[in-house]
């Protein structure tokens, strides 16, 4: 009798981790059917070259590239802003700082990470574009410049918390070490440590890009509606991420070709977050047998 | 200036560089909470609380948004709670170093990189178009549950891990099942810890605007949800509509909307820091 209670009790949990898997199978499903029907009717090579993205105009183009363009021109912006201060913070906190004010900043740091993305979508409009207005008069209402420096400083806590661990896991007896020959502590953090943790900060570095990829409402509220193939970061742009939820804000009819190219984008922008994903999982457990 | 002092002075350079950057975090963070709440306090009282929206800025209110809030959060943790903490336990006690638990582990892990925006795709053909769920609360609570099961679960291993061997081989050894164990040892041991984890994927789940616009969460509601099967906004939803229309007095709303917004956010985030740390202090 307990044996069997045990048994269906085994089976019950296991079917709720089963459950991830079928999330993971359901979204590649979803987006494959959705996106064969729509390259049915597209060409994938115009898609993949065509320079303008015009779905909504009567005069129908589908090249992603504008699309993608401007999803990587933010994210390039981001990772600009948020790459230098993060390293520079988790090599001072992990270095430089008393424990206890390490132990205060972090968490507050953290906070930044968990403040809802429409709010920082807000600041950029509200607050960073008409300050940067004051330098650059050009700049457009609506540009990749404020949505990436916002977007920027809300994913320095991704690059400096998990740097941060790694530095920090590196053993003390090679900065002992390091010491010993007379290094400052500048030259230990860069010629030791951050060598010893780079595994870790590289993986810190992918996952903030992959972070800043499929961030959404930061670029969709600041950033424009106007897909464009350009590196101005002064000009309207639309991401990937903005284009899908422009179309599920109109009315578009389930199952028509306009209905379809929010997966066909969908797609596009899983395909990049998992292959970085995928990568960050390696080279984590790689590190993680290093140490162990 | 020799080579030492040229060293000695690049170090105190960069520590200083170091305090300036850890700073300008902080700052920011200083900025953009004071600068909201000097848009937006003056705009909160009771009748923004209670007031439906409305084509007039001075006349709208959040009720409709933050009762769907309230809707979607109670639903997500009903769902997402039992399914997050039973994949934890499956795949820290049961599941150990099987082919299944690594790819399960695999799994895990990269959703938890998905964009929430593709959640928003699934949801929207899984239980809005398939299912026949419509722009429900249901939904939405469901495409909300996935999104956060990864953060759930691997919250719950962590808590369990804290454990200490010990109490399982004291239970095992008084002749208890491997159930019974977890049921009543492993569990009431880790229950600040899972508590933390769920609780802050739920503060996740009440900012989260990107799923909800794709499944298809309107931005006016007339009324307040009534079951889980009616149409639905949230409080970032709201937010989102006021800050894209050009009128000042809206730019107001959303200020005042954020703050309530980040109000819930940071009380959520609060009682988890406390519980962490109060079942951190019960293992040393």
């Amino acid at each position: 009798m307990r044996k069997i209670k045990e048994l269906i009790i085994e089976k019950t949990l296991m079917t709720s981790a089963l459950i991830t898997i079928a999330v993971t199978l359901g979204i590649i499903l979803v987006l494959s059917i959705e996106a064969i029907q729509f390259f049915s009717e597209v060409s994938i090579f115009d898609f993949l070259t065509d320079t303008q993205w015009t779905p909504l105009f009567t005069e129908k183009h589908f090249g992603i590239l504008p699309l993608l363009s401007g999803t990587l021109l933010t994210s390039f912006i981001a990772i600009s802003v948020a790459l230098p201060i993060g390293l520079t913070i988790s090599i001072y906190l992990s270095e430089y700082a008393p424990k206890a004010f390490r132990k205060a900043v972090k968490p507050l740091l953290e906070l930044l990470a968990s403040i809802p993305t429409v709010v920082y979508g807000f600041f950029a409009l509200v607050v960073v574009t008409p300050f940067l207005q004051g330098f650059f008069p050009d700049l457009a209402g609506f540009n990749s410049l404020s949505a990436g420096i916002v977007m920027g400083i809300m994913i320095i806590p991704y690059i400096s918390s998990i740097s941060e661990d790694a530095l920090h896991a590196v053993p003390a007896s090679l900065r002992e070490a390091s010491y010993g020959m007379g290094a400052t502590k500048l030259q230990t953090a860069f010629k030791v440590i951050v060598p010893a943790a780079s595994s870790g900060i590289i993986v810190s570095i992918i996952l903030a890009i992959s972070r800043a990829i499929g961030e959404t409402m930061i670029v969709a509220i600041a950033a424009g509606q106007q897909p464009r193939l350009t590196l101005d970061p002064t000009v309207p742009v639309e991401t990937i991420t903005a284009y899908i939820v422009q179309v599920s804000l109109g009315d578009v009819q389930h199952g028509s070709l306009e209905y379809r190219t929010i997966f066909a984008a969908g797609i596009t922008l899983f395909t990049f977050t998992f292959l970085l994903n995928t990568l960050s999982y390696r080279i984590r457990k790689k590190y993680q047998e290093k140490y162990e | 200036m020799n080579n030492i002092q040229k060293n000695r002075w690049k170090d105190q350079a960069f520590k200083f560089w170091g305090i300036f950057c850890t700073m300008i975090g902080l700052v920011l963070l200083t900025i953009f909470i004071g600068d909201i709440l000097i848009d937006g306090i003056r705009r909160i009282d009771w009748d923004f609380i209670t007031d439906l929206p409305s084509r007039k800025a001075e006349n709208s209110g959040i009720y409709t948004a933050l009762m769907g809030s309230i809707w979607i959060l109670a639903l997500t943790t009903i769902i997402a709670f039992p399914v997050g903490v039973a994949a934890g336990i499956y795949l820290e006690e049961y599941a150990k170093n099987n082919k299944l638990a690594g790819l399960l582990e695999i799994n895990i892990s990269n959703l938890a990189g998905v964009p929430s925006i593709i959640y928003g795709l699934l949801g929207l053909e899984v239980f809005v178009r398939i299912m026949n769920l419509g722009a429900s609360v249901l939904a939405g609570s469901l495409t909300l549950s996935l999104l956060i099961l990864p953060i759930v679960i691997v919250s719950t291993r962590e808590a369990i891990k804290a454990v200490p061997q010990s109490i399982k081989d004291a239970s095992f050894a008084l002749g208890a099942s491997k159930w019974q164990t977890i049921w009543h040892q492993i569990l009431p041991a880790s229950g600040g810890g899972i508590l933390t984890g769920v609780i802050l994927a739920l503060s996740r789940a009440v900012g989260e605007t990107a799923p909800l616009i794709v499944v298809g969460a309107l931005a006016y509601v007339p009324f307040a949800p009534q079951s889980p099967m009616d149409e639905f906004s949230v409080m970032p939803i709201q937010i989102f509509n006021w800050i894209s229309r050009p009128q000042a007095g809206f730019i107001e709303n959303a200020a005042a909307a954020i703050i309530i917004l980040l109000g819930i956010t940071f009380i959520m985030n609060g009682i988890a820091v406390y519980f962490r740390n109060k079942w951190q202090k019960k293992w040393k």
